[in-house]
């Protein structure tokens, strides 16, 4: 603002008044104020318009004094979105009073705008929670548990001793499970609610071992120590930390499959430098609101923005073009704009730029070999060095492509077969030296077979003409033949059935095609697939896809991501600025990753830790598999040759287990504290005999045994019960056993039950003995645990805050003191674990622990399995091999009596094994020894002489310090190390004298620079783009070529006929498990189920915010179509009720033209809590959005030990995926009654 | 002449993404309190759509503005000074709370106090106003993002005047789907009907800046006001019995900073600075006779601060020299007298309006691709214009009394600076023609770009 104060005439000096005007009154009132005229002191205009008066502006000071503040303190909110906003959060008196955003973001430059302001009204609203009637000012304890507690308690003398009185006594036991969520909380002090929970740890481990303790707490990038802290002591006692990313869908499964990387994203300032804009499946202005200016500004650039969207979303308001697919056809869509741009820009005419790209960075022109099968041919496996006679152990690992010059087989560097052995140091790097890799198969011998390809659109399976030749012995094609069969672009001389043209409706996947699945009309797609394609040529590149929640989160949202990718990696449009995918689903970057890994994890002090897929647990431990009504092989593709054939999802999930592909805990039928002591010196062996004897077995292969059951969970930063938590009735029931659910799915039928894992044929209720949350407000999770702990809230701590969205990192400071008896959740663990060594000291004091863990991704351990097979020993009877066929197994030591001091003090591991980040190892020395003179060093105990971390301020200095992207010599030495092995240029990507410190967080956001921690580099101030150093610097992608992959070769995916990028219908849940079809039923009418980002909360949280419920409906509400309220005569804000088999949902309608027919929208995360009466169906409240959802696993997201298809935590797992339910919609009374 | 200066405002509805956080923070920095529940000095509205509080735009019903007479005079709608003075202490023509939302809160405390019960607690909505159960039947935003819109978007009134102007059938419908967003504040009108209204000389505009306020020692509750200002953007509190409306954030606007609406918008689609206008025109101005000359006849007062004469006159008329500074690199001025891009809100009401819009673009392409044409060649483009999403009818009864010509034109600016400048982008050579094609020359419209693209903080206020 260029108005400065003292140019200002002092207040009160001048103002226009309101009496005269060209105020028609009549000639005699005229009359009568021009002679009042000359009377008066006052200036009066000529026209009499106005009068000009002086003073009188004392009335003014209400306001001034309302701006009147004491001081504005920087933070921001740890809330689980993207934002990571930069706020002013202002405090007059000693009180928090409002919040505004910062404006101080570093600038982008000089010719585009910036990142200020960041934030979005919910963030505006949340200083509301502070002082609000539903805040959680002191710790609880559900009554009827503490009655029983203090009563065992003073009886017996001794925490644990009550505790584990209590829990084996049923009828006890149940009745405090049975209160679970129905009020009866009751103020406890901290010292009585700290012994209660460690009391239940302690007990836990000595009685069924530390692996039946888990804690839950997402997103460590929206507040890395308050993660960080919790998730310590988890792992230090031998906890299991369960994932998120892939729990919450918000992984895409196709980005490891094809890049091998969890996700990496561009920051939202690249959008800016995109020529062709497409957001598919993704709201940004609701779901990215800070970011969201950048799409509408380039725009001004002239980039043509395209929005794909089943509705009209906030974002088709600014869209050029608006593709209104049908909810979970996207991959149809995708394939047909695939089909274009192989027609017209692969095979009628060539485009050097992407035909170059693609030899270069896609496994396009690798080789793939052929089976038979009735009379035509399968696609196999990759063709490697081992095929062409090479019987070096990584043999199997090198994949081989042809010269187009020579046609010979050549094994070109970069695969995975030279990432980990000494023959390939230097050589891992995608350098082709004098090799042009052959697209299509040509040269002597060449011939053309038939292969088979499956469909999932219609029955039958395709038959499509593909050049073949036999290489040592082989029939072998190339990728890109593949796909040209897969998409049915035909070319001249080829067998098979082809599609006539574009107009063709009968062949997948041409626009045509594609027209009455999506509804999109066949020239859109195709005139947007070309424009695409053609504006990727011009601007070398920048043709850029915003993919979110809307096409990611559906069960088969990897084909359909596989396809959406296609169409950047066939245009050379991966790895470039203003280019590429930009998935924006979830918060996956933590950028100081390695120093949050090191303290989440207790790295420091001991390895591995104990990670487990979310998606498994809460499947298997809420019995949710109990209720699948299909066999695992439901699904497979019809040209599957029956590996899954009698086999139960769960018994897919068992299988994982056992093969080392997937991690799961609790670990086996046996407290894995008891095993160490068994085992002796070969522990690895110990467990493989009794495993191949049965006289151990994997907990997963029976979970309702009790002696599986987890036992104590812990939430914090999560509400997984009133948000994330996919079939929320099972969890309910199951795993808490409130006896309050609304399940109404039958049991799997008898002949679809498991064939490996047990069928109990009743069913537990109330798995959990202890459900422990931290909160600052009360949700669903607050409202159900046992033990309640009052959080301070982002207002009221240190922390650090970092996003995908922007490079920046910066800090949460505390405008005040936590108020009442509210802790940091720093705080809070750190008493915890105290007060549990206390108690461990006499119950538990040194042990140690057998800890199995899969084989893990970025490590030797992705080349376990070659050729990416199904070793099942259990079936073929072998013995099973640790760390090859089967888990790895690792003895740690636990000193229980020590966890609170090794809690808060940086451990020996750090230095002495260096920390190691996908595949890099990072020896932080230094570092150590300037933390310790940071900080100072403990005095006493185990951990005397090692760097303190007793404060959240402290543990946030050693994130920086320990993390490359936030520590430049780190980033050096990181870079140094990957050099030796890729054997090009890298260190001179990093600043080795730049060091962020938490102070420089604390004054401003501050830009991380490049490390080996993330593909992309923001060397010399450039925007971040994933990848760009994959394209630049040649480093390979860490998949099995080093490239980016189409084609997918492990059993499994031929399985289940994903080799190759397909179009995959949303599940027919009528067949799956007999519910209604789409469309009206008399009253009622059934409709798709979706449950998209809401604009008035981030998940649950500001839901019941009364800023964000003013400025909507009040409530839970049920979006439908005209024409599906009209079908059962619901006009707007009537109640209505969502049925299906999981649950029960009562809501308002929300009735609009935007919405399309046969599609409902409720809100993401609207919680029970707030105006939901008792539902008709049920009797009971009715359920919140996850009420009506359920976990079902793809047995493909299983797959482990094979390449890019290995685990790592929140990296690869089953992602829990809620888009392809169904329910049943009625109007229901309008006479509502709370209870 | 006399030459004044007054802070005005341009928000880019082109670029405005609805998420009403000008609106929350606004509320928690001012109106969180008694008495101020259902208020927003700021509000955002879904269009179509009723608008806060409902139908605010019927002047018919709720005689706000002015009126031109027979004699070329100006009355408020309301009815003259005496017929207000003789109608003192009867209820002025005001919107009920319905027509603005029963605010409530809930009983949230029952989620931590609740006794041991058989089920879920549940925290219900209470009335604010009587503090009894209530069901909740209207927010100060129900509409947004078309939710209810088949029952309720065909009584937006401006949905009506034009369908009954041009009997044009816009139909809410999927495919036909459009909506945009009109976020609002106080107009800080040059004729302020508010002021006018008010019986106890509470209403003033400051003479240095314009802002518009209610004087809280002054105000004596009479609340004509309210049925004055057309724009519904005073607001009556019922703790204090005072009018209150936006203060433009004078306490931030004195010390250099920008409004808390304008600062804290994520869209980054508003603009503050410096207009120089003459006020002894301002009179004339608002009683033109034809409403859709009222446009221009605003416009004209608006003065160039680079014309030395104006200049002249308004040290003269002492206006401070680092003012008349912010008045000549004003983007306010720019956008609505340079470019021509922004227009006022409702003209007709004849208040002189201070807070002006661009008006949203989008969709364009789509439209002409439907009909086979190429839409990004800027020839189709503005063709195009005629037949976009958003009837430009709509936008003509929102900003220009119906008039089309300055919405197309404004439009068609921004189609052509996207043209312009994809050359540009894509490394090619520009298209000259372009810029020539909406009256302005390529390097105009590189400026434009960077003040509406680019928008740097020190740019937009």
């Amino acid at each position: 603002m260029t108005l400065e104060r003292d140019s200002m005439p002092p207040a009160g000096d001048g103002r226009i008044a309101p009496t005269a005007g060209p105020v028609d009154d009549g000639v005699l009132q005229e009359a009568l104020l021009r002679a009042g005229r000359l009377l008066t002191r006052r200036e009066v205009s000529p026209d009499l318009h106005d009068v000009y008066r002086r003073g009188g502006r004392a009335g003014d000071a209400f306001y001034r004094n309302r701006w009147a503040h004491d001081k504005v303190v920087r933070s921001t909110h740890g809330v689980n979105c993207t934002g990571s906003c930069s706020w002013q959060v202002y405090v007059s008196d000693g009180v928090i009073t409002w919040e505004a955003q910062e404006t101080d973001y570093p600038s982008v430059g000089p010719n585009s705008p910036e990142y200020e302001p960041r934030g979005c009204p919910r963030g505006a609203a949340f200083s509301w929670y502070t002082y609000s009637p539903s805040r959680v000012r002191y710790p609880y304890v559900r009554g009827v548990l503490l009655d029983m507690y203090r009563e065992a308690r003073h009886r017996l003398g001794d925490p644990v001793a009550a505790w584990a009185e209590i829990t084996a006594d049923p009828q006890k036991r149940q009745r405090y499970q049975r209160a679970r969520g129905k009020g009866g909380l009751v103020r406890a002090s901290w010292d009585e609610a700290l012994e209660i929970a460690a009391a239940a740890h302690v007990h836990t481990i000595k009685r069924y071992g530390p692996d039946r303790i888990a804690g839950f707490s997402p997103i460590p990038a929206m507040s890395i120590v308050s993660h960080a802290a919790g998730a310590r002591f988890v792992e230090l006692i031998g906890g299991v930390m369960t994932s998120f990313y892939d729990w919450y869908a918000d992984l895409p499964v196709a980005s490891p499959q094809v890049f091998g990387d969890q996700t990496d994203v561009p920051e939202s300032g690249d959008w800016w430098n995109s020529a062709y804009l497409v957001m598919w499946g993704s709201n940004v202005p609701v779901t990215r609101t800070p970011d969201a200016h950048w799409m509408s500004e380039v725009r001004y650039r002239g980039t043509k923005v395209v929005v794909v969207s089943p509705d009209y979303a906030d974002n088709t308001k600014f869209a050029d073009a608006w593709l209104p697919a049908q909810p979970g056809t996207d991959a149809a869509l995708a394939m047909a704009m695939g089909h274009v741009i192989l027609r017209e820009f692969f095979v009628d005419t060539q485009v050097d730029f992407f035909t170059d790209f693609a030899r270069r960075f896609t496994d396009l022109p690798f080789l793939v070999t052929l089976s038979t099968k009735d009379n035509a041919y399968l696609p196999g496996k990759f063709l490697t060095a081992a095929d062409l006679g090479d019987t070096a152990p990584e043999a199997g690992h090198k994949t081989v492509l042809l010269d187009s010059a020579t046609g010979e087989p050549v094994v070109p560097n970069g695969s995975l077969g030279f990432r980990y052995a000494d023959s390939g140091v230097g050589k891992w790097n995608l350098d082709l030296g004098d090799t042009k890799p052959m697209l299509s198969m040509s040269g002597p011998g060449t011939q053309s077979v038939e292969v088979l390809l499956p469909r999932f659109d219609a029955d039958g399976v395709l038959r499509r003409g593909v050049p073949a030749r036999e290489i040592n012995g082989h029939l072998v094609t190339t990728v890109y033949d593949l796909m040209l069969a897969q998409y049915g672009v035909s070319r001249p001389g080829l067998p098979g059935d082809w599609p006539a043209g574009y107009d063709d409706a009968t062949q997948p996947y041409t626009p045509a095609w594609q027209e009455p699945i999506t509804s999109v009309p066949a020239g859109a797609a195709e005139r947007i697939a070309r424009e695409f394609a053609d504006s990727a040529r011009r601007s070398g590149g920048r043709s850029m896809i915003i993919m979110g929640a809307g096409v990611c989160q559906w069960f088969h949202g990897d084909a359909a991501y596989r396809a959406i990718l296609t169409l950047l990696m066939l245009t050379g449009s991966m790895g470039r600025n203003g280019g590429g995918w930009a998935h924006y689903v979830g918060q996956e970057k933590c950028r100081p990753l390695t120093g949050w890994q090191t303290m989440a994890m207790g790295l420091d002090w001991s390895r591995p830790p104990r990670q487990m897929i979310g998606t498994g647990y809460w499947y298997l431990h809420a019995d949710q598999w109990r209720y699948d009504g299909y066999p695992a092989n439901a699904l497979a593709s019809p040209l599957a040759r029956g590996m899954l054939d009698g086999m139960h999802t769960a018994d897919t999930l068992a299988l994982s287990a056992r093969l080392g592909w997937m991690p799961s805990y609790p670990q086996f039928d046996a407290n894995p504290l008891d095993l160490a002591e068994l085992a002796g010196d070969d522990p690895a062996g110990y467990v493989a005999d009794r495993l191949a004897s049965g006289g151990l077995r994997f907990a997963a292969e029976d979970p309702d045994d009790p002696r599986n059951w987890p036992r104590v969970l812990t939430l914090w930063r999560a509400n997984l019960f009133g948000s994330s938590g996919k079939g929320n009735e099972y969890l309910l029931k199951h795993l808490l056993g409130t006896g309050t659910a609304q399940v109404r799915s039958g049991e799997t039928p008898p002949e679809h039950r498991p064939r490996d894992v047990v069928w109990r044929d009743e069913a537990p209720e109330g798995k959990l003995d202890l459900l422990v949350s931290a909160d600052f407000r009360m949700t669903s999770t607050s409202l159900l645990s046992d033990v309640l702990f009052p959080a301070a809230t982002w207002y009221e701590k240190h922390d650090l805050s970092s996003t995908d969205m922007h490079p920046y990192v910066h800090a949460f400071n505390p405008a005040i003191d936590p108020p009442w008896q509210a802790r940091t959740d720093f705080d809070l663990f750190g008493a915890l674990a105290d007060r549990f060594s206390a108690l461990a000291a006499d119950h538990l004091g040194k042990r140690r622990d057998l800890v199995v863990t899969a084989m893990q991704h970025d490590t030797p351990g992705e080349t376990a399995q070659p050729g990416g097979t199904v070793p099942d020993w259990r079936r073929s009877g072998e013995q099973p091999v640790p760390g090859r066929t089967m888990p790895a197994v690792t003895v740690v030591e636990r000193d229980y009596a020590a966890i609170g001091e090794k809690w808060r003090a940086l451990g020996p591991l750090t230095e002495r094994l260096g920390l190691a980040n996908k595949g890099v190892t990072y020896h932080p020395d230094e570092e150590v020894a300037q933390l310790a003179a940071y900080g100072g060093v403990m005095s006493s105990g185990v951990a005397a002489g090692r760097p303190a971390l007793d404060t959240a301020a402290k543990m946030a200095e050693a994130v920086l310090a320990l993390s490359a992207t936030t520590n430049g010599r780190l980033a050096e030495q990181g870079f140094r190390a990957l050099e030796e092995r890729v054997g090009k240029p890298l260190a001179d990507l990093a600043d080795p004298d730049s060091r962020i410190t938490f102070a420089d967080t604390q004054a401003g956001p501050v830009p991380v620079h490049a490390s080996p921690e993330w593909s992309g580099s923001e060397k010399g101030g450039r925007r971040y783009a994933p990848f760009t150093v994959n394209v630049e610097r040649g480093k390979p992608w860490h998949t099995l070529t080093g490239r980016m992959h189409f084609f997918l070769d492990h059993d499994w995916m031929a399985e289940f006929g994903e080799q190759l990028p397909i179009y995959r219908a949303p599940l027919d849940l009528s067949a799956l498990f007999g519910e209604p079809r789409i469309g009206p039923d008399g009253a009622s009418v059934t409709v798709r189920y979706l449950t998209p980002h809401s604009k008035w909360s981030i998940h649950s949280e500001y839901q019941d915010n009364l800023l964000m419920l003013s400025l909507s409906r009040g409530g839970p509400t049920v979006w439908l179509s005209v024409a599906d309220a009209a079908a059962i005569g619901v006009a707007d804000n009537d109640w209505v009720e969502a049925v299906n088999r999981n649950g029960i949902l009562v809501a308002r309608a929300i009735v609009s033209h935007r919405m399309p027919t046969g599609t409902a929208f409720v809100y993401h995360a609207q919680e029970r809590t707030i105006d939901v009466p008792i539902s008709e169906a049920g009797g009971r409240r009715g359920g919140m959005h996850n009420s009506l959802t359920r976990v079902l696993v793809k047995p493909t997201h299983l797959i482990g030990a094979y390449g890019q298809l290995s685990f790592a935590f929140n990296y690869l797992g089953p992602t829990g995926s809620q888009r392809d339910e169904i329910t049943v919609v009625r109007r229901r009374s309008q006479e509502v009654r709370y209870r | 002449m006399r030459v004044m200066a007054q802070v005005g405002m341009v928000m880019n509805l082109d670029k405005c993404i609805g998420c009403h956080t000008c609106s929350v923070t606004c509320k928690q920095t001012w109106t969180n309190r008694a008495g101020m529940e259902y208020v927003w000095f700021n509000n955002v509205e879904t269009r179509p759509g009723l608008g806060y509080p409902r139908r605010y735009e019927d002047q018919e019903k709720f005689r706000g503005g002015w009126v031109r007479t027979g004699r070329g005079k100006l009355k408020p709608r309301a009815g003259g000074r005496f017929k207000r003075l003789m109608s003192i202490f009867a209820n002025p023509v005001l919107p009920n709370i319905s027509d603005y939302y029963e605010p409530w809160t809930y009983d949230y405390e029952k989620l931590i106090d609740a006794p041991l019960g058989d089920d879920f607690p549940v925290a219900r909505p209470k009335s604010l106003l009587t503090g009894e159960d209530t069901q909740i039947t209207w927010s100060a935003n129900w509409d947004d993002d078309l939710g209810g819109a088949p029952q309720h978007a065909l009584d937006d009134p401006v949905l009506q005047r034009m369908r009954d102007k041009a009997n044009e059938d816009v139909r809410l419908e999927y495919e036909k789907s459009f909506m945009f967003y009109l976020p609002r504040i106080c107009e800080h009108c040059l004729n302020p009907s508010c002021m006018a209204a008010c019986p106890s000389g509470a209403i003033y505009k400051r003479t240095e800046d314009g802002i518009v306020l209610v004087d809280q020692d002054r105000c004596r509750g009479w609340r004509m006001c309210v049925t004055g200002c057309p724009y519904k953007k005073i607001y009556f509190n019922h703790r204090t019995g005072k009018a209150e409306k936006c203060t433009l954030c004078y306490p931030r606007i004195e010390v250099g900073l920008p409004t808390v609406c304008s600062e804290t918008c994520v869209g980054r689609l508003r603009y503050l600075g410096l207009f120089l206008y003459d006020a002894d025109r301002v009179g004339e101005a608002a009683a033109t006779e034809d409403e859709k000359q009222l446009y221009p006849a605003q416009l004209d007062l608006l003065l160039d601060p680079d014309d030395p004469e104006v200049v002249a006159d308004a040290r003269r008329d002492g206006i401070p020299e680092d003012w008349l500074a912010a008045a000549r690199r004003s983007p306010v001025y720019r956008l609505a007298k340079t470019y021509r891009i922004a227009l006022p809100l409702h003209p007709e009401f004849r208040t002189m309006p201070m807070v002006w819009y661009v008006p949203p673009l989008s969709p364009v392409v789509d439209v002409l691709s439907r009909t086979g044409h190429d839409g990004e060649d800027a020839g189709n483009l503005f063709g195009a214009i005629d037949s976009l999403r958003i009837p430009i009818g709509y936008l003509a009864e929102l900003f220009t009394a119906g008039d089309p010509a300055p919405v197309a034109s404004a439009l068609r600016r921004l189609a052509a600076m996207r043209s312009y400048l994809r050359a540009e982008n894509l490394g090619e050579e520009p298209d000259e023609s372009i810029p020539a094609a909406v009256g302005m020359t390529g390097a105009q419209l590189q400026e434009m770009y960077r003040l509406l693209a680019v928008a740097k903080y020190e740019d937009r206020y």
